[in-house]
C-alpha cells in the first residue's frame, strides 16, 4: 500500500504507528470496512432470524479490529487461513459482501457455490484459503501454504487466524514447530476472546498468555490489544517485515472480546452481563477507531455518516443479489466432489 | 418390573442415563468439550454439573486426541469415563487413540487389561452445518476388532444401550443422530439395558425386510406405513449394533421376506450396507432372495451446505417407498 508523504509524515510524527504509515484516504478505508463487517454480520443474523438463512453461525462482532489490523499490511496475494468465526477475516482480505451473502443463502453466486456456508467462507482469487468447521485445521495448511512460497520464491506471506481455544489443539503446536524449523513466512494470529464456546481460557490454558507459548517453538510472542487498530496493524506490520525477509514465524495474540454468543444457541451461561456490557460500551473497537481518527483529524462526523450510509447501502444490495441468484439444481449435488478433468 | 414410563426426547434419556450410572457408580465420570455449565452442545449433559459437579462433569480443553488418550487412560486404571464428542466428525482428530490404544490395549497386552471406556458421537446431517459437522462415520469405528460400536434409535434404546455400554468392560462407542435429540418416546424410569449386539425387529412384514439404522429405522417405519396402503408389508429391523452385528435376526428376517434393502445415511459406498447384503449373500438366506439386494445409502460426495443438496444427499422418506415397491414389484 501507498505510505503518507513525507510532508504529512512529519506532521504527525507523534501519532500512533498506523497515522504515520497510511494516508486519510486509507485510514477512511478501514474504518469503512470494520463498518462492513459489522453490518455485514448484523445483515446475516438478521437474516437468519428470518428464516433465510440456515445452519448456524458465528459472529465476530466485537473483533473487527483484529480482523482489518491484521490484513492491514498484505498485498492481495499474500494469503490466510481463517475460522469459524472467519466473516472478518475474509471481508479484511477483501472479500465482496454480496458474493458472501450469496454463500450464506447458499445461492450459485456464492464465494462456494452453496457448498460451504458460513463456516467454510472463503475467497481463494484474493488469497483466503478458506474459514474452517475444524479448531485448528487452518493452523498446518498456512504453514504448508509457506512452504510453498519458500519453495516456489513466490514471496507471499501467509497468516493462520485462530481461536484461543485451538492453541490446546496438537495441530497448533505441530505446526508451530515446523514453521520454526523451516523458518516459514507465516504469521499464527491468535484472537483470543477469553473463551472457546464456554471454557475461559483460564480453565483450558495452562499458560497465562497464548504468546507464551512461541517461546516453546522459538519465536517472537507478542501481544496486543485486539480492539485497537493501530496496535494490531503495527504488531502485523514487524511480523510481515520479519516473515518477508525470511526470518520465520510470529505469533501474535490478539486479546480481544466476542458481543455475541458461541453461536446461535448460546445461552451465555459462562460470562456475566456486565462483562459482556463493559466491552461492548467502553472498548468497541469500531468506536475506538472512530474517536481516534476524529481526534487526530483523520475525519468528521459528516465523513463518518456518509461512511455509514454507503456501507449501509452495500449491504442492502449485497443481501438483494443474494436473494435474487440462483440456488444450485439437486442434479448437481455430485459436483466438485473431484477435479474436472477434460 | 412396573417402572413409570414417561415420554422422554431421545437427550433427555441418554442425559438421565449418565445421572443414573453416575449414581450407581463412583467411577462413572463424564468428559467433553462444553458439557458443563454450556451443558453440551446439544445440551445432552444439560444441568448435570450442577448436581454431580465440575469434577464429575469435566470440561476438557479443545483437545479431542488428548482428550480420548486421558478417557483411555482413565478406563484401563480403574475409572469409567463417558467421553462427549461435540460433533463425531472430531473423532478423526481422536482416531489415533481410538483405533491404535483404545481398541487394540487388551489384545496386545495378551488380555491383561480392559478399557471400559465409553465414547458417545452426535452425528449425521440435517443441521446446516455442512461437510464438516455432519458427516455419519460409525463404518469406519465398526471396521475396527476390539471396539463396539452402537446406534441406538429410540429414546428407549438410547437409554438402555447407553447403561449397557456403561456396564461394558470393552470400549463403547455410541452414534446419536442429532436430529434424533429432540424425538420423543416412552422411557421407564430407573435402571434397565439394552443389550450390545441384538437387532430388534420394529415391524413385522411378509413382502420385504428393511435393515435401518438410526434415524433410517424412523423413516423406514414411515415407509412401511405408506406401502401398508399398497398392500406392501414390509419388515422393519433396527440393527442397533453395528458390532457386534446380530446376524441371526437378519437372517431370519430375509429367509421369511425373501427380499433385503438396507437403508442407511452414511456414504453408501464401503458401508454397512455392503456388510450387511455380502453377510446374507454369504448365509443361508441367500437361497431364499427372490431379488437382487438393494442399499439405499448417502450420496458419494461430502454434505453440502445447501439445505436442498443437503437433503437431496441421503435417504428420504419417498425414495424409501419407491425404492421398496420397485424391489417387491420387481421392477429393476
Ligand atoms: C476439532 C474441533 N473441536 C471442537 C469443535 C467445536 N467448536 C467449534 S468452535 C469452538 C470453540 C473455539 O474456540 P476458539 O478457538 O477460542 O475460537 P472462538 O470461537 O472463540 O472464536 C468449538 C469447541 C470444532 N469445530 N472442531
Ligand atoms: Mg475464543
Amino acid at each position: 500500500m501507498a505510505t503518507a508523504s513525507k510532508a504529512v509524515a512529519d506532521s504527525r510524527a507523534n501519532l500512533p504507528f498506523v497515522y504515520r504509515q497510511y494516508s486519510a484516504e486509507q485510514l477512511k478505508q478501514v474504518l469503512y470496512k470494520m463498518y462492513l463487517i459489522r453490518r455485514f454480520e448484523e445483515g446475516a443474523e438478521e437474516s437468519y432470524m428470518r428464516g433465510l438463512i440456515h445452519g448456524t453461525m458465528h459472529l465476530s462482532i466485537g473483533q473487527e479490529a483484529s480482523a482489518m489490523g491484521i490484513c492491514m499490511p498484505l498485498a492481495e496475494d499474500d494469503q490466510i487461513t481463517s475460522t469459524h468465526r472467519g466473516h472478518g477475516h475474509c471481508i479484511a482480505k477483501g472479500a465482496e459482501v454480496k458474493r458472501m451473502f450469496a454463500e450464506f443463502f447458499g445461492k450459485t453466486t456464492g464465494y462456494c457455490k452453496g457448498r460451504g456456508g458460513s463456516m467454510h467462507i472463503a475467497d481463494v482469487a484474493k488469497g483466503n484459503l478458506g474459514a474452517n468447521g475444524i479448531v485448528g485445521g487452518g493452523i498446518p495448511i498456512a504453514v504448508g501454504a509457506a512452504l510453498s512460497s519458500k519453495m516456489m520464491k513466490t514471496g507471499k506471506v501467509v497468516v493462520s487466524f485462530f481461536g484461543d481455544g485451538a492453541n490446546n489443539e496438537g495441530a497448533f503446536h505441530e505446526a508451530l514447530n515446523m514453521a520454526a524449523v523451516w523458518k516459514l513466512p507465516v504469521i499464527f494470529v491468535c484472537e483470543n476472546n477469553g473463551y472457546g464456546m464456554s471454557t475461559s481460557t483460564a480453565r483450558s490454558t495452562a499458560v497465562k498468555n497464548i504468546a507464551d507459548r512461541a517461546a516453546a517453538y522459538s519465536m517472537p510472542g507478542v501481544i496486543v490489544n485486539g480492539n485497537i487498530f493501530s496496535e494490531v496493524a503495527e504488531a502485523s506490520h514487524k511480523a510481515v517485515e520479519r516473515a518477508r525477509a525470511g526470518e520465520g514465524p510470529t505469533l501474535i495474540e490478539s486479546k480481544t472480546y466476542r458481543h455475541r454468543g458461541h453461536s446461535k444457541s448460546d445461552r451465555n451461561r459462562y460470562r456475566t452481563k456486565e462483562e459482556i456490557e463493559d466491552w461492548m460500551s467502553n472498548r468497541d473497537p469500531i468506536t475506538l477507531f472512530e474517536s481516534e481518527l476524529r481526534e487526530f483529524g483523520f475525519i468528521d462526523d459528516k465523513g463518518i455518516e456518509a461512511i455509514r450510509e454507503a456501507v449501509a447501502k452495500e449491504i442492502a444490495d449485497g443481501i438483494e443479489f443474494a436473494k435474487a441468484s440462483p440456488s444450485p439444481d439437486v442434479s448437481e449435488t455430485g459436483n466438485y466432489v473431484y477435479t474436472e478433468q477434460a | 418390573m412396573d417402572a413409570m414410563v414417561r415420554e422422554l426426547s431421545y437427550a433427555q434419556a441418554i442425559q438421565e442415563a449418565m445421572a443414573i450410572a453416575m449414581d450407581m457408580d463412583e467411577r462413572v465420570f463424564l468428559m467433553g468439550e462444553d458439557i458443563g455449565v454450556y451443558g453440551g452442545a446439544f445440551q445432552v449433559t444439560g444441568d448435570l454439573v450442577d448436581r454431580y459437579g465440575a469434577d464429575r462433569v469435566l470440561d476438557t480443553p479443545i483437545s479431542e486426541l488428548g482428550g480420548a488418550g486421558v478417557a483411555v487412560g482413565a478406563a484401563v486404571t480403574g475409572m469409567r469415563p463417558i467421553f462427549e464428542f461435540q460433533f463425531s466428525d472430531f473423532a478423526t482428530l481422536a482416531m489415533e487413540q481410538i483405533v491404535n490404544q483404545a481398541a487394540k490395549m487388551r489384545f496386545m497386552l495378551g488380555g491383561e487389561v480392559s478399557v471400559p471406556v465409553v465414547m458417545r458421537f452426535p452425528a449425521g446431517s440435517g443441521t446446516g452445518a455442512a461437510a464438516q459437522h455432519s458427516q455419519s462415520l460409525e463404518a469406519w469405528l465398526g471396521h475396527v476388532p476390539g471396539l463396539k460400536v452402537i446406534q441406538p434409535a429410540t429414546p428407549y434404546d438410547a437409554k438402555g444401550m447407553l447403561l449397557a455400554a456403561v456396564a461394558d468392560p470393552d470400549p463403547v462407542m455410541i452414534f446419536e443422530h442429532k436430529l434424533l435429540y429432540k424425538a420423543k418416546g416412552p422411557v421407564p424410569e430407573g435402571y434397565y439395558t439394552v443389550p450390545i449386539g441384538k437387532a430388534d425387529i420394529r415391524r413385522e412384514g411378509r413382502d420385504l425386510t428393511i435393515v435401518a439404522t438410526s434415524i433410517m429405522v424412523q423413516k423406514a417405519l414411515d415407509a412401511a406405513a405408506a406401502l401398508e396402503a399398497e398392500g406392501i408389508d414390509v419388515e422393519v429391523v433396527d440393527l442397533r449394533t453395528i458390532r457386534p452385528m446380530d446376524k441371526q435376526t437378519v437372517i431370519d428376517s430375509v429367509k421369511k421376506t425373501s427380499r433385503l434393502m438396507c437403508v442407511y445415511e452414511a456414504v453408501k459406498t464401503l458401508g454397512i450396507g455392503a456388510e450387511v447384503s455380502a453377510m446374507i449373500a454369504e448365509s443361508e438366506a441367500f437361497d431364499y432372495l427372490d431379488a437382487p439386494i438393494v442399499r439405499l445409502g448417502g450420496a458419494e460426495t461430502p454434505i453440502p451446505y445447501n439445505p436442498e443438496l443437503e437433503k437431496a444427499t441421503v435417504p428420504q422418506v419417498p425414495g424409501i417407498i419407491v425404492a421398496a415397491r420397485d424391489l417387491v414389484k420387481g421392477v429393476r
